[in-house]
């Protein structure tokens, strides 16, 4: 396959993404106003939103970090599309994944995040540095855990290639690692609930504390583009989480079952927790998920 | 120059300067200061620190895209989390399953920056106004004002207080009254469905008309804000 149409299947797996996570961020929104007893927003809201902003009619610059700050962010999503098999067995949306696609996209995964702090940063918004700290906090203390299940993955299937990770989960439910390992898939699956970031872990964002954190500066288009990214970051995590403990997808429609299910499963404990404090939550990704991980460790060596 | 005469204390451009000077924040007046590296440099915080020019008119697009942008806009409409005087306890019900405005596509953003409306609700405090003025000179067009209250009109209960103002569209354009004393939050809605109707035909252009008229808007703010500390205008 040529490299022109494997650009635009992989901008055409971008595409389905897209509107899956938009449709999935309009799906949460609704259920939580349902547990609110509300009737929550339409379900196309995520879109007219998207569009509101990028048809805003002026935007302010605080600096080029500060510009760059959505991009970074979009590229750490739109990367991980680029580097993630979609759909296993299918010749189109294997995307640009290569032996060793697993420590690229572990690294991916955090770069958005340093982006969006320097471009946060710039903004000079207090309410901005202090979403930053606890976001950033959070997220060390997270990767930790869900690094070493990926380790224990790494050697329990003697690859890092995440195509490799799939192959070998085919052929029946009992497969799936999750049933293989589940020691390293709680660990990973406890830690996903920080990755989310939905209630109990959504400090750095607390929209009664400080404003809206992060992104308390960002507007018109900027905000377009990071609302952008995270819906595609939403689906694509659930992607990765899909392909290394519930056997990858043959097809869309169980991508999109499989994905369902799994963000939907943090946003079910969203729903009933209330927020932790950073020192709660720092403390809780040490406690519990990292135990789980050092001892899916131990078992695999 | 509004006919707002009960208020009008400061008419005189020199007097209004030499107040701005003594109500100034020692850390906005111009100074000179050592940097790091020990040179003297001049600091003139109101100019370094913040944009002092005006605000440009915005052109629509006209034709079928601006209409499918503002039926966009005017769906949806993101509320700027700011109270004023008593109407501020009427926005907190419509978050609520009796009211619920997320079915209308509003929502409340803590933001000026991300905010598309602000809503004045009820009496304006001199103090307040300053504050109001910021946030929405803050928003990025196109924006829209809700006022609500009797208050906002005409003063309302307040008409003859010495510290509150009487006609708010003397200070910012407005785009819907929402009259009533107060008015209860289903007003409030009808006021959201009147704002969409007005952004759908177009014309809800206050943030232009606040851009072309930024001298008698800036003229009339000054009057009534006497310590006026801050720049002529926040970006």
């Amino acid at each position: 396959m040529d490299i022109l149409t494997r650009v635009l299947f992989t901008l055409l797996g971008l595409f389905i993404i897209l509107n899956w996570g938009l449709l999935m961020t309009a799906i949460m929104r609704k259920l939580t106003a349902k547990v609110g007893r509300r009737v929550g927003i339409r379900w196309y809201q995520p879109w007219i939103n998207l569009i509101k902003l990028y048809g805003k009619r002026n935007s302010i610059s605080h600096g080029v970090m500060y510009q760059l700050g959505p991009v970074f962010r979009l590229l750490g999503g739109v990367g991980l599309v680029l580097f993630m098999p979609l759909i296993f067995g299918s010749e189109y949306f294997t995307n640009f994944s290569f032996t060793g696609d697993l420590v690229l996209i572990i690294y991916i995964k955090f770069f958005g995040m340093l982006g969006m702090a320097l471009g946060a940063g710039e903004g000079g918004h207090p309410y901005s540095a202090v979403g930053v700290s606890r976001g950033l906090a959070q997220v060390t203390t997270v990767e930790v855990p869900f690094t070493l299940a990926v380790i224990a993955l790494a050697v329990q299937y003697n690859t890092i290639s995440i195509h490799e990770i799939v192959a070998a989960q085919q052929g029946g439910i009992l497969n799936w690692t999750i049933f293989t390992n589940p020691v390293a898939s709680a660990a990973a699956l406890l830690s996903m609930l920080g990755i989310f970031m939905h209630s109990p872990f959504d400090l750095h964002t607390a929209p009664n504390e400080i404003p809206i954190g992060p992104p308390t500066e960002y507007h018109s288009a900027y905000l377009g583009l990071l609302r952008t990214n995270a819906a595609i970051l939403h689906v694509i995590e659930a992607i990765l989480f899909m392909n290394l403990f519930f056997g990858g997808a043959n097809n869309w429609i169980e991508l999109i079952i499989k994905t369902f299910f799994i963000y939907f499963f943090s946003v079910f404990v969203g729903v009933v927790s209330p927020r932790f404090r950073i020192d709660q939550s720092a403390r809780w990704f040490l406690k519990v998920p990292l135990l789980l991980g050092i001892i899916a460790i131990i078992l695999i060596l | 120059m509004a006919e707002d005469t009960k208020n009008n204390q400061n008419s005189d451009e020199k007097k209004v300067q030499e107040t701005r000077d003594k109500f100034l924040k020692d850390y906005n007046k111009k100074r000179t200061t050592q940097s790091p590296d020990g040179q003297t440099i001049e600091v003139d915080p109101l100019k370094d620190y913040f944009s002092q020019d005006r605000p440009q008119r915005r052109e629509p697009h006209g034709g079928v895209i601006e209409k499918f942008l503002n039926w966009a806009r005017s769906e949806s409409i993101w509320v700027l989390g700011f109270g004023t005087g008593c109407g501020s306890i009427e926005i907190p019900p419509l978050t609520t399953p009796r009211f619920d405005m997320f079915r209308f596509g509003v929502a409340m953003r803590p933001t000026p920056r991300q905010s598309s409306a602000i809503i004045i609700s009820g009496y304006l405090s001199v103090k307040t106004l300053k504050r109001a003025i910021r946030s929405y000179e803050q928003m990025m067009q196109p924006k829209f004002v809700l006022a609500l209250g009797s208050c906002t009109i005409n003063g309302g209960m307040y008409w003859d207080s010495y510290n509150t103002i009487n006609r708010l569209d003397y200070y910012m354009p407005v785009d819907v009254y929402v009259a009533g004393c107060m008015p209860r939050p289903e007003a409030l809605l009808a006021g959201f469905n009147q704002l969409k109707k007005r952004i759908r035909e177009g014309r809800a252009e206050g943030a232009n008309k606040y851009a072309d008229n930024f001298d008698w808007y800036k003229a009339n703010q000054k009057q009534i804000i006497k310590d006026w500390n801050m720049p002529d205008h926040n970006w």
